[in-house]
């Protein structure tokens, strides 16, 4: 079963076309990739799945539902969360606190809870601490965890991220870009993690550039090349399809995957 | 299972032993004003009035990074609504206050639904017609406002007829107001909701991508600010017993401003060490006659040069240096 489908998206700007006619599916519990040389169009159509753009046409469908156009905040309270190719971490609050925001989907209250603070109120508090201590733990941050996130090397902000985005408990994480501007290693831990968190049950979109991680943890890849959608398959199909070494130059990068 | 929950009362034990400092100082203040001449009460009553006035604007302001130079207008709405209910047609002062803090509630759901769409510079321009915008309307709807000539006759606030005749029973009102706004501000901030609101303030993308309502959130917070304004404009009136549009104008904006930043945008406690701080100072430097402007300023740059962030900001050093001797106490 598919949890994300694309059916058809086409995002055009202007005379730009940005997105031509792109279909694909991700199936539950799966890791898959989106890859394309720059200025593929990968970015317009993450945007186009989490809701910051709505496509020209086409459709996108979450779980069975169309979530075509919806706002940001109604396609994340569905459990499809996103992360940013720049990384989007609230600067001035402690690292913990960043992942305790995360919780805001799967958690609840508001002004009067706050105010008489009633039993389930502080147990659902003390729980999200804790599972928020757990969460940096298992992305490798356990011993940051006071620390203000502004503060973190950038490698492990990414890591910041993903843990925040692990805290509203999503059904399928969307991840732009996440080894942009990370060195060998930080690209290894995180190829590590997003192992690790489709243990736990997410299906995990990855938008990426970088050949080494998407090679390393992808079962399916989707190659973008001007727009349009030129190849599909297994990491080994992708490797050897002659489109795809041709739009990626001779295939230079593709030896080193 | 036993020992995580032993370190984690333990750490919000001394959380609560650190947030005590601030509100023993505060009653420390109410002691020095009930045993002090008239004139030192009035300044601390303003002192107070402006740490609620403050406290508010802090929820739109600080925990949301949002900006309003327009919060003057629910303190007028305020200040007015209990006048004419009080003084025009004889209510309960506390009943008063609970309507004019309702209207002021509804009107700023209704001003703020459409206005909070902008954002940045636009909204803060937005906010400040809304402000220009009440105190043209107290100037010119003389047969409601009086106009220029002001409210005078306003009686002390009271409960079933038992008034607070003396400025000192007042003063503790007005210090329990404040202290409960903060109190108030405190506990919404440590919450599900008041991360909803930092997590605004830290990056917009990212709270929607959470799940964050974020306009929704911004009207609440927006909303809150408008109440805590317009329950401070009534006190104000209470207090001082008359009210003219000047008092409530576009002065207030900039003393509110200058109360957050120095006592710390965005922390709990710091818009009422901010409103105690520029409330007193000036009649602390009154002895230095024509150098008095010139001192208050050079005061004000220099905290802002060594606490950036307010004097708030070094509540952290603070607490740790409590801790760490409540720590040694208990090895």
């Amino acid at each position: 079963m598919a949890l994300l489908s694309v059916q058809n998206v086409t995002m055009r700007f202007g005379g730009l076309l940005a997105n031509d006619n792109i279909s694909f599916d991700v199936p539950e519990g799966s890791i898959f990739a989106v890859i394309g040389p720059n200025g593929a169009g990968k970015t317009t159509l993450f945007n186009s799945i989490a809701g910051s753009l709505k496509p020209t046409s086409g459709k996108v469908v979450f779980d069975g539902q169309p979530i075509t156009g919806l706002p940001q905040a109604a396609i994340a309270s569905r459990g499809l969360i996103r992360t940013y190719q720049l990384v989007q971490l609230f600067k001035d609050l402690t690292v913990a606190e960043n992942v305790e925001i995360g919780f805001h989907r799967v958690t609840r209250g508001g002004v009067g809870s706050a105010l008489l603070r009633p039993r389930w109120f502080r147990e659902q508090e003390e729980s999200i601490a804790r599972k928020a201590r757990e969460l940096l733990a298992f992305v490798g941050l356990g011993d940051q965890a006071d620390m203000i996130a502004d503060k973190l090397p950038y490698g492990r902000q990414r890591l910041l991220e993903v843990a925040r985005a692990l805290a509203a408990e999503p059904r399928l994480i969307l991840l732009d870009e996440p080894a942009a501007g990370l060195n060998t290693q930080e690209t290894a831990a995180l190829a590590d993690v997003i192992h690790r968190v489709n243990e736990r049950g997410v299906t995990v979109l990855l938008i990426e550039h970088d050949m080494g991680l998407v090679m390393k943890v992808a079962q399916r890849i989707a190659v973008l090349d001007f727009g349009k959608k030129i190849a599909e398959g297994t990491p080994d199909e992708i490797r050897s399809h002659p489109d795809v070494l041709t739009a990626y130059l001779g295939g230079v990068e593709m030896a080193d995957g | 299972m036993t020992s995580p929950a032993i370190t984690s009362t333990r750490a919000s034990w001394r959380d609560h032993a650190g947030s005590w400092l601030p509100v023993l100082a505060t009653l420390a203040l109410l002691g020095v004003g009930l045993s002090s001449s008239g004139y030192i009460v009035t300044v601390l009553g303003f002192a107070a009035i402006y740490g609620v006035f403050s406290t508010g604007l802090n929820f739109f302001m600080g925990y949301t990074g949002q900006a309003s130079f327009g919060q003057n207008a629910f303190a007028a709405l305020g200040g007015y609504g209990s006048a004419i209910l009080t003084a025009g047609h004889g209510m309960e002062p506390v009943l008063a206050l609970l309507i004019a803090t309702t209207v002021s509630v509804a009107i700023a759901f209704a001003v703020g639904y459409p206005t909070l769409r902008l954002r940045g510079h636009y909204l803060a321009m937005a906010t400040f017609a809304l402000g220009l915008i009440t105190y043209e309307i107290t100037i010119e709807w003389t047969s409601l406002t009086q106009g220029y000539m002001g409210y005078s006759g306003i009686p002390p606030i009271g409960l079933f007829g038992y008034e607070l005749v003396t400025e000192k029973q007042m003063l503790v009102v007005l210090v329990a107001f404040a202290l409960l706004g903060v109190w108030i501000s405190n506990r919404l901030r440590r919450s599900r909701f008041g991360r909803a609101l930092a997590a605004i303030a830290g990056s917009e993308p990212a709270a929607a991508a959470l799940g964050v309502n974020v306009a929704g959130y911004k009207l609440v917070a927006f909303v809150i600010a408008a109440a805590y304004g317009s329950v401070a404009g009534s006190l104000f009136a209470h207090f001082v017993g008359f009210i003219s549009p000047e008092v409530f104008g576009t002065s207030m904006v900039v003393l509110s401003f200058t109360m957050l930043y120095l006592g710390g945008i965005g922390t709990t406690w710091g818009p009422l060490v901010g409103a105690v701080i520029v409330s007193l100072l000036p009649e602390a430097l009154r002895g230095l006659k024509e150098l008095q402007d010139v001192a208050y300023c050079v005061i004000l740059v220099a905290i802002l040069i060594f606490a950036p962030r307010g004097l708030a900001g070094f509540a952290p050093a603070i607490k740790q240096f409590f801790n760490r001797g409540a720590a040694a106490k208990a090895e």
